[in-house]
């Protein structure tokens, strides 16, 4: 007999399913009243540090259809490489900046778009400097559990070059799905939930 | 965004996520899975800043309705129609501490299955004073509550008739971006719930009675709403007494 560990089991995760907007993005399906605006829609305002940027892009299924009812949330560093949240130890990130944003893909496109911040380089566990990055988060109908990935930057090829993470993709031929082109001050990042373009998804 | 006051900060990394627990990507009874699946392995990483950092949200965004779904739709002195209930329990993490200022929005359909969204199209009505998306944040021990109609079961094109369970959606932010979770909660005695294919994606029954709500005859209001708790386990994360960590602490 040995002591018991007294731990429990994660709550397991089921499907967001199609009106993940109903509860996530309510004023965007139409539901106006209940909260002024939909949560995340707004990262940046007129004192947010850092260099302005647009994200946008589409998630595609298996036959390269974009998914026109899957909702994306965003987690970032500011322009400092700080992260708005009580375990940041280093610092205090930009408070007119929360790191966070959400976007339910369109509903005809299936594109979505993130007006936000290119963020600042951020340490490894072992103290390397990763590439500028943004966590993604996917979910969908059809999608069990959330989907973890990362989106860096097609203009940082010295930083991306060097990142810890990116140096652990075996298939080197996959390493540019994590990676959105450049033109100008907008990124496209489209991910591609399987087959041969394949983005590649972390478990985190 | 704020900080939960009195606590230290947690910035240990996550305990691996048991994706033998969870659902797997690919479940064909779950037709849509099929194609939204992913084929290739998760790359694996120990959880890095970007991971253990997660948003916060302060109870200040809250308002006075958000957790009251039978009237932060309706018409003044209106109320939704159905069975009135609170939902209510704890969110913990795997270490069963409880996860204080963790923002849970829920949604659902109304009380005949009914959801309130342009691509639904089911013949049962809506009701005009339920709209179904709600809101809160847990207290300084992790207990959450909110009140609402029990929705109703709806069928759904996958297998030729197949139906859900009675079911709330749940999300979920600990304080880690690794955290995140969406589940659903189903309730005690509900015979649909092992019929359902998307509940069937869940490999482990102790897995899925886990998302199982009961009914909690001790908090139910006389002539009221009757009660039922769901507790949330979130991911536990490790302390970083013995951990060689550049960014300190």
């Amino acid at each position: 007999m040995v002591q018991p560990l007294g731990t429990l089991k994660e709550s397991a995760s089921q499907t967001a399913g199609p009106y993940v907007h109903i509860g996530l993005t309510p004023n965007f399906c139409g539901i106006g009243g209940v909260y002024d605006a939909d949560l995340g829609a707004a990262m940046v305002n007129d004192r947010t540090r850092g260099e302005r940027i647009e994200i946008t892009g589409r998630v595609l299924d298996g036959t390269g259809t974009p998914l026109k009812d899957a909702l994306i949330e965003i987690w970032q560093a500011d322009a400092g490489g700080l992260y708005n949240s009580p375990a940041e130890m280093r610092g205090s990130a930009d408070p007119n900046f929360p790191g966070w944003g959400r976007c339910a893909t369109d509903g005809e496109t299936g594109e979505y778009r993130f007006e936000t911040i290119k963020p600042g380089r951020v340490p490894f566990r072992d103290g390397r400097r990763m590439a500028p990055h943004i966590t993604f988060w996917i979910v969908a109908r059809g999608i069990n559990i959330g989907l973890h990935t990362r989106m860096y930057f097609g203009d940082e090829a010295a930083a991306n070059a060097e990142d810890p993470v990116l140096a652990r993709i075996e298939h080197r031929l996959r390493v540019p799905t994590l990676i959105a082109p450049a033109d100008g001050n907008r990124y496209r990042f489209d991910i591609h939930l399987q087959g041969e373009r394949e983005t590649v998804f972390f478990d985190i | 965004m704020s900080d939960i006051p009195n606590r230290k900060p947690e910035t240990g990394a996550f305990f691996a996520r048991d994706r033998a627990w969870h659902p797997p990507g690919l479940t064909p009874g779950y037709k849509t899975s099929v194609l939204r699946s992913p084929q290739k392995a998760l790359l694996s990483l120990d959880g890095t800043l970007s991971e253990i950092t997660g948003p916060v949200f302060g109870h200040a965004m809250l308002g006075e309705l958000d957790n009251d779904l039978i009237h932060n739709f309706a018409r003044p002195g209106g109320s939704a129609i159905g069975e009135r209930i609170i939902v209510h329990g704890r969110v913990l993490d795997e270490r069963a501490r409880p996860v204080a200022g963790a923002l849970l929005e829920f949604w659902q359909a109304n009380a005949g299955g009914r959801y309130r969204h342009k691509k639904e199209s089911y013949l049962a009505p809506l009701d005009p004073n339920f709209g179904g998306c709600g809101r809160t944040i847990t207290d300084e021990n992790g207990f959450y509550s909110f009140r609402t109609i029990k929705p109703g079961p709806y069928p759904w094109p996958n297998g030729v008739n197949d139906w859900r369970p009675a079911h709330i959606h749940f999300s979920v932010f600990g304080h880690g971006f690794a955290q995140r979770l969406i589940t659903q909660m189903y309730f005690e005695g509900d015979p649909m719930i092992w019929k359902c294919p998307i509940v069937q994606t869940i490999p482990d029954r102790a897995a899925i009675e886990q998302l199982v709500a009961a009914l909690d005859w001790g908090s139910t209001i006389p002539m009221d709403a009757r009660a039922y708790k769901f507790d949330i386990v979130l991911r536990g994360r490790r302390s970083t007494l013995f951990e060689n960590r550049m960014e300190g602490n």
